[in-house]
Order: C-alpha cells, then structure tokens, then sequence
C-alpha cells in the first residue's frame, strides 16, 4: 500500500503537528487579553475579600465591573515599600509579581502593600502573600489594623493542595480563627503559629492546623512569618 | 452506489440513542467514571463537564472520520491523540477565558478529558470506520450518555450533600429547624461510586437484556 511507506507517515506527522500548533497558538493569542483580565480581576477580589469586601460578587450580574468599581473605591492607595520601611516612588503595587520579588535579595525588593479605607474612615492594610504548600504554591491576602499587630482579616488559597485536607485553607473554617491575633509581642515579631492538634485556649499568636494537612498548614505558617517580616520595619515606621 | 440514506434514518438515530440507555458509556461499558466521581459535588461544573466532553468527542469523531482514509494505520493512535489533546486545550482555553470560576473549579479534569477512555474508544471503534455524519452522532450520543449520568449523580449529591440543586436552595430552612442536616459524606468521592453503583442497579433492574444470565 503506497500510503503506508515511511515518506508518507513521516510527511503527515509534520504536516498534522504545523497545523495543530498554528491552530493552537491562534487561539491562545486570541484569548489572552480575556484570561488576563480573569486573572486580574481575582486578583482584586482576593484583596477586597480580605477585608470582607465584595461579598455579592458571585451573585451579581456583571461581576467584572463590581469587582473593579469596589476595588477602586475602598483601594485607596497602593505602595511599594522596601527593606528599610521606607515608600518607594515609581513602582505600581498591582504590577508586582511576588515571585519575582521573592527571588531577588532583600535589599533590592518591591514589597506590595494596599491601603483600604472604609467609609468610617478606619484605616486597614493588605498585604499579600506567596509560599510553598505540599504539592504547589500557596498564596493569600493578610489585612491588619491601623495599629499594624491585629489581623482584621486573612484570604488564602492554593494551586493544588490534598482536597479535604490541605485544600481546606481556603475553607472559612480555617481562615476565620486568624481575625483578631496579632502578629507582634511586645516589639518582637512573632508571626501567627500553626499548631498541629490544636492552638491552646487564648493564645493570641496561635490558630489550629488542619488535621492531615500538616504540611500545608506549616508550609502556610512559614508564608505568613517570611512574607510579613520583610514588613516588619515599615511598621515600625508608621507605628512611631 | 446505495440510495442515499437519510440524515435520521432509524440507523443513524440508533446511534443517538444507544448510549444513551442500552449502551451507556458509564453504566454500561463502565467507562470515564473517574471524572463522574470527581466533578459531580455541584450540578454546575458537572454539566459544563459533559458539554465540554460531548463538544471534543462530537469534534474529534468528525475529524477522525473526515481523516479516516489518510491516516497512516501504523501512527493512528498518535494521530488521534494529538486531535484529542488539541481540542482539550481549545476548551480549556475558552472556558479559562468566558467561565473562569468554572474553569477553576473543574481544574485538572478538563485536561484529564484527553485520558477519558470514552473518547479514544469512540474514535477506535467508530469513526475510523464510518462517515462523518454517523460519527458525529456517535460522538454527541456517547457524550449526552456520558452527561446525562453525570448531571444525575450531580444532582443527587448536591441535594443531600448542600441542599441546593444548581446553586438554589431546595431543602426548606424549616427542614433545617427542625434539626435535618445536609450529608457530608455526600460531598465525598466514595458517595458518587455509591451512587453510580445504584444507577447500575436500577438501569440493569429495568433493562433486562442488561442482565448477565
């Protein structure tokens, strides 16, 4: 059979792979702008929901313009600080790739900050957050009062973690116990502890782990001190 | 040359029917139950699943069929892989682009959609050997028998697991009053083997030339 000899299979193997990958990257140009805007758009839920913001965005209709009309409304300023505490000029919070930061050394580092006011006038500061869980990254949003020590809220999800177990980050189970701890004691920063069986009764630094998700839950626990302490001395600052 | 046959001939709605009941590619042939226990918590994602499955295997049967006289026999599976993975990511892709929160809920299973042995075993059995009208009803047959399994389990599990079908409350707060809780275990994987296993038992219960003698 003339079309079972080498030249043939070879020649409709190339021919089929060109057409499949012009196919492809048509429509991965094509549908970029629209991903990219998904994506964006999470971003800025992510942050609003920290702080119990933009609670209806799953019910309304057009959840983009929602999403960005509460964003520009309570954002009211986003800053980039550094090392030392001081604000950088020049450098769009928004546009900060953690991970980027993450690589660099401290010295050189853009640390995001978003500063959300209510319509009382309290004063509320998010900050966003990226680590490692079990199977893949693990990221989250942590807002703190005025008084920079008392977390007023906390948003975490993840890439791929166990479901039922360390997936349940995400859950509000395990992300309301962090309302209300603080991160400092005294001057010192001191992070917010995971315990694995239970944080004991008062502990103001200590939230409970998830049962099976040990991993994840200290994977997060090393997110919040190393993401947090970059921030340590910009507190400081603005404390004084 | 035959008469020409036409376009619903008893013939070609068989095969619309078919795996719809007697030849049901989940109850019967046993196949793709692994995303039949994976995205059925919600009605939601579990019928954006079988769109998306019934979308690539209609396609790729079209394809295969309109190909069938080209493709070298020895690289045919090859051939149909690469047809199969390309389609997945065109869905994956748009659904990323028009229903992210649905896209992100479905996750890895819409790649997995490749590995779906429904799809290939159509492709096999089929379209390599029939024209691209009979595949194509082959191809969205198969794919509305594989959904229509999936929204059941879906819609079971999500009314004893959350109480809502589709995201609207059906169980009454007074249920709830009253002391009724929602089955966790529902939410779980292992209820949806359960719950494919009582399909079978009914579907086989009814359908006696299911029973094996």
């Amino acid at each position: 059979m003339k079309k079972q000899t080498n030249l043939y299979i070879f020649a409709y193997a190339s021919i089929m792979v060109i057409v499949v990958a012009a196919i492809l990257s048509f429509a991965s140009i094509a549908l970029k702008p629209a991903q990219m805007k998904n994506l964006e758009i999470e971003k800025k839920l992510d942050i609003l929901r920290s702080v119990n913001l933009a609670a209806d965005a799953s019910n309304v209709k057009d959840k983009n313009s929602y999403v960005e009309g509460e964003f520009d409304k309570f954002i009211k300023q986003r800053l980039v600080v550094d090392y030392k505490g001081n604000v950088k000029e020049g450098v769009d919070a928004f546009e900060i790739t953690l991970k980027e930061e993450q690589a660099k050394d401290i010295e050189d580092r853009n640390l995001p900050l978003y500063v959300c006011q209510f319509e009382d006038g309290s004063v509320k500061y998010i900050i966003p957050v990226l680590g490692k869980g079990l199977w893949g990254p693990i990221w989250g949003n942590i807002a703190l009062n005025e008084d920079m020590n008392t977390i007023y809220g906390v948003t975490f999800d993840h890439k791929g973690e166990t479901p039922g177990l360390g997936a349940d980050i995400n859950k509000p189970f395990f992300m309301e116990p962090f309302k209300g701890k603080q991160i400092m004691n005294g001057d010192k920063f001191v992070s917010i502890i995971v315990h694995k069986g239970g944080a004991p009764e008062g502990d103001i630094h200590g939230v409970d782990a998830i049962s099976g998700g040990t991993i994840t839950s200290k994977g997060l626990e090393a997110m919040v001190k190393t993401c947090l302490s970059d921030y340590v001395p910009y507190f400081n600052n603005v404390r004084k | 040359m035959s008469e020409k046959e036409p376009l619903f001939s008893s013939k070609n709605m068989k095969l619309l029917t078919n795996p719809l009941n007697e030849n049901n590619p989940i109850t019967v042939q046993v196949l793709g139950i692994c995303s039949a226990l994976a995205v059925t918590v919600k009605v939601q994602p579990a019928f954006v699943m079988a769109l998306s499955v019934t979308a690539v295997m209609a396609f790729s049967n079209v394809i295969i069929s309109l190909l069938r006289n080209t493709i070298p026999t020895r690289i045919r599976i090859i051939v149909q892989l690469v047809i199969i993975a390309s389609l997945v990511i065109l869905v994956d892709q748009l659904l990323k682009a028009y229903v992210y929160d649905i896209s992100k809920q479905l996750s890895v299973f819409v790649g997995l959609i490749i590995t779906n042995c429904i799809i290939m075993g159509r492709l096999e059995a089929f379209a390599l050997g029939n024209k691209p009208w009979p595949s194509l009803l082959d191809g969205i047959g198969n794919g509305a028998g594989y959904g229509i399994i999936l929204v059941i389990i879906a819609v079971i599990r999500e009314l004893f697991g959350s109480g809502t079908i589709a995201g609207f409350q059906i169980i009454p707060q007074s249920f709830y009053d009253f002391g009724y809780v929602n089955n966790g275990l529902m939410i779980l994987p292992p209820m949806a083997l359960v719950v494919v296993g009582v399909i079978i038992w009914v579907q086989r219960a009814k359908n006696k030339d299911l029973q094996e003698s």
